[in-house]
């Protein structure tokens, strides 16, 4: 039987690598796609819990975190196919209009 | 080593390979096959978990439709030329790597200090708690409220996406 921490180390370290994504890509769209993958990692940590305490909670909140992700990946490709139409680039680097 | 063991490293180091890859290849197209192929590992974890609800949603949700709008999103922008958008190894970026590599370290002493403390075997309710009729019945009585708050946030969420990603006519 694999313990409890097995998922839990698998699940830090895909979360780390969606951080790496996230601080060094400068595609947009794939600083999007490490996002994902750091709620795929807790999602992976909600079902293990839920699995090895016998409780259903997790498995609901893994429920509501893909809504909440669904929702997010349609409005931040909105946000990237309006900033393209103003920039013509997806660099994060140039897309400074929030900037003062 | 036993050949749910076995099954499970093999799961995690084609997860990890995969989600490396996501953030390393410089095309996004590959980035999204990659992801994909990675949703679909941990949908087979899930399964290994005994929760068959989250493994099926996790391909049709994750895998299919919110995976879809990335690759759309992908061609539609058309990005030519920002696959040779810069993207050396600044000194940004290794300090970056190194805050992750710092993060991971921590929750890994986190873990290790608290080894004990952890169950290390399923739960006998675990193969109960995972189905879809187990879910649904807890979903439409416990969590009526914030299933109905989901569907308004998807609700808001599409108009929002309308309207940002709708052409400025006059």
């Amino acid at each position: 039987m694999i313990p409890l921490n097995y998922y839990l180390a698998l699940s830090a370290i895909l979360f780390s690598i969606g951080v790496v994504g996230v601080l060094a890509r400068r595609n947009a769209i794939i600083v999007f796609m490490s996002i994902e993958l750091m709620l795929n990692s807790v999602n992976l940590t909600l079902v293990a819990f839920s699995a090895y305490l016998g409780s259903t909670t997790g498995q609901m909140f893994v429920f509501f975190v893909l809504t909440v992700a669904a929702a997010e990946a349609a409005v931040g490709l909105a946000i990237i196919i309006a900033l393209f139409r103003n920039k013509m680039t997806v660099n994060i680097d140039e897309i400074n209009i929030m900037k003062w | 080593m036993s050949i749910d063991t076995i099954v499970f490293f093999i799961l995690a180091a084609t997860s990890i390979i995969s989600a490396i890859l996501v953030i390393t290849r410089r095309s996004p197209i590959v980035s999204v096959v990659y992801l994909v192929f990675n949703f679909i590992m941990l949908a087979i974890i899930y399964l290994t978990l005994h929760a068959q609800f989250i493994a099926v949603i996790q391909v049709i949700v994750y895998a299919g439709a919110i995976m879809v709008l990335f690759l759309f999103v992908v061609l539609l922008l058309n990005l030519g030329k920002e696959e040779m958008l810069t993207e050396k190894i600044t000194y940004k970026k290794r300090i970056a790597i190194g805050l992750a590599v710092v993060m991971l370290v921590q929750i890994i002493i986190g873990l290790t200090t608290s080894f004990g403390e952890y169950p290390n075997r399923l739960s006998p309710l675990a193969t109960q708690i995972g189905t879809v009729e187990h879910i649904g019945k807890v979903l439409f009585t416990d969590y009526l409220l914030p299933f109905e708050i989901a569907s308004i946030l998807l609700l808001a969420a599409i108009i929002g996406a309308v309207v940002l990603a709708k052409k400025r006519i006059g």
